[in-house]
């Protein structure tokens, strides 16, 4: 019986009168890879902000092992150091080199000598290829090697978990597999993942569930080959038609 | 804008940005449609090295109340830099106070710091010089020179303080988020992360508030400081060459801000070039 290592119970979200998440449970076994899909405006992105509490819920519990991320008491920057987040758009620090943004959070956050946090940067930039581009800025580098610089970012910090956001959406055709080849990786290392991604090649390769959600509540879970040959709920049909 | 550009394309004897001399027509359209820095450039040459020519000229011309006039103004210089740095670093400290509280998500903070600054932008600076001169001065045991400072501080903390507000305003807020998702407190991610992007943003702008600070500092000859245009005025009282000796102060003035000014364009360009590094 593996042990829960995340736990989402009744999560609600509202902005004002919009209900992003409307009582969302789930609970995350450690090693699992899940990939969560849905329409846009489901609350897919808002369910994994707040697993690191970049968005506070309006009511619910969540627990990282035995953290409760939305109590009030709840040191949040210990829980995020173990929680690893990729986004869409990158956000690597423009005015840092590659190394730079890499090592920046282990020394500055977990107060590592800057010797060793840069050993680790160069070690991690080796893993996803891109050892020669250790002296680079942001800008000198193409959507795919900026985003797997940031996920050798948010490594450096030797996350339990790792959360992504779209990781591929911004990118343009060919560097998508450079992306998730290096995601895959992670996977088959035993990393804890939750992924927002319609890439369904990935989630057949590497997922261990997929969640399928829509107006804020999760419809349908169940392993990928389940869900995308033979989903069970109507919305499911619908939403799979029209990506696959 | 652009569909007719090609058209419009024609050489017309203007030169090619330098690095980009290519035979694409629309590179030739766009760089043809923006004024050339090239053109500023030729301004600036002729304004600059025209006043220093003309600095030159007039002593050597009419030594008699030129050269004296030279040698009795350049003291002011002093009390213009004086008042004009201590003005700058103490505005740039309260402007940034001010900006982080106009962002600040604690009401309070951000009340009093937009207070502040809508208030302050609403008062003319003279009329904050002659407050803090004649109405506080007696009270706070200020000297002309200490209240010409604050009523400077504080009126350019305000314009800074918008300065510093769209900068930060201006960082995508992804930055924040990624520095946070890493761990890092909020006071960590403005500093390493927020704050660096904000200064390669503002200096441009905070070069020109510079610059418009050190001829506002001109306003200081009224409150008893022996400024550059106070001792202009000192020289012509008692000799009544008025013309003169304001025509050398205009120029020494304007002399400053072209180079200045020419400085911030500078930096600008370096800004814009890659490869720096901050830390």
């Amino acid at each position: 019986m593996a042990e829960k290592i995340i736990r989402i119970k009744d999560a609600k979200k509202s902005f004002g009168q919009v209900h992003a998440l409307r009582g969302v449970d789930l609970e995350v076994d450690r090693g699992e890879v899940i990939l969560i899909v849905g329409p846009s405006g489901s609350g897919k992105s808002t369910l994994l902000r707040s697993v690191n509490r970049l968005e506070a819920l309006t009511s619910g519990e969540i627990w990282v092992e035995d953290d409760c991320v939305t109590g009030p008491h709840a040191d949040i920057r210990k829980i995020r150091e173990e929680v690893g987040m990729v986004f869409q758009s990158f956000n690597l620090f423009p005015h840092l080199s590659v190394t730079e943004n890499i090592a920046l959070a282990p020394t500055l956050v977990r107060g590592e000598k800057p010797a060793v946090a840069i050993q680790r940067a160069e070690t991690l930039l080796a893993r996803v290829g891109l050892s020669d581009k250790a002296h680079a800025y942001p800008d000198q580098l193409s959507g795919g090697q900026q985003q797997r610089v940031a996920i050798a970012r948010a490594l450096a910090m030797q996350p339990k978990i790792m959360l992504f956001d779209e990781p591929t959406s911004a990118l343009d055709p060919e560097m998508i597999k450079e992306v998730l080849d290096v995601m895959l990786d992670l996977a088959r290392d035993g990393m804890t993942m939750l992924v927002v991604s319609h890439e369904m090649g990935f989630a057949r390769a590497a997922a261990d569930r997929v969640i399928f959600m829509d107006e804020g509540m999760v419809v349908e879970s169940g392993p990928p080959a389940e869900i995308f040959s033979n989903p069970r709920e109507e919305r499911t049909q619908r939403f799979l038609e029209h990506i696959l | 804008m652009t569909n007719p550009a090609p058209a419009a394309a024609k050489p017309g004897g203007k030169s090619l940005p330098p690095g980009g001399p290519t035979k694409d027509s629309m590179h030739l359209a766009e760089s043809s449609l923006i004024p050339g820095d090239a053109e500023t450039i030729a301004a600036w040459k002729i304004a600059f090295f025209g006043a220093i020519a003309v600095l030159v000229i007039l002593p050597i011309w009419r030594p008699s109340p030129f050269l004296e006039i030279m040698s009795f103004v350049p003291d002011g210089l002093i009390a213009t830099f004086t008042v004009t740095f201590a003005s700058i670093c103490i505005a740039l400290l309260l402007g940034l106070l001010a900006g982080l509280g106009r962002i600040a998500r604690t009401t309070i903070i951000n009340r009093i710091a937009t207070v502040y600054v809508e208030v302050v932008r609403g008062i003319p600076l003279l009329v904050h010089l002659f407050y803090i001169y004649y109405a506080l001065g007696p009270l706070l045991h200020l000297n002309g020179f200490m209240s010409a400072i604050a009523a400077l501080s504080f009126c350019y903390g305000a314009y800074l303080a918008e300065i510093f507000r769209a900068g930060l305003q201006s960082i995508h807020k992804g930055q924040m988020e990624a520095a946070l998702a890493l761990g890092m407190s909020r006071t960590q991610a403005l500093w390493k992360i927020i704050l660096p992007q904000t200064i390669r943003v503002i200096l441009p702008p905070i070069g020109n508030e510079f610059i418009a600070l050190l001829k506002d500092s001109s306003l200081v000859s009224i409150l008893a400081v022996s400024d550059l245009l106070r001792r202009g005025r000192e020289y012509a009282s008692t000799t009544f060459f008025y013309l003169e000796a304001y025509t050398v102060v205009a120029l020494i003035y304007l002399v400053m801000t072209l180079f200045l000014s020419r400085l911030v364009g500078l930096m600008e360009e370096r800004l814009r070039t890659h490869g720096r590094k901050n830390n």
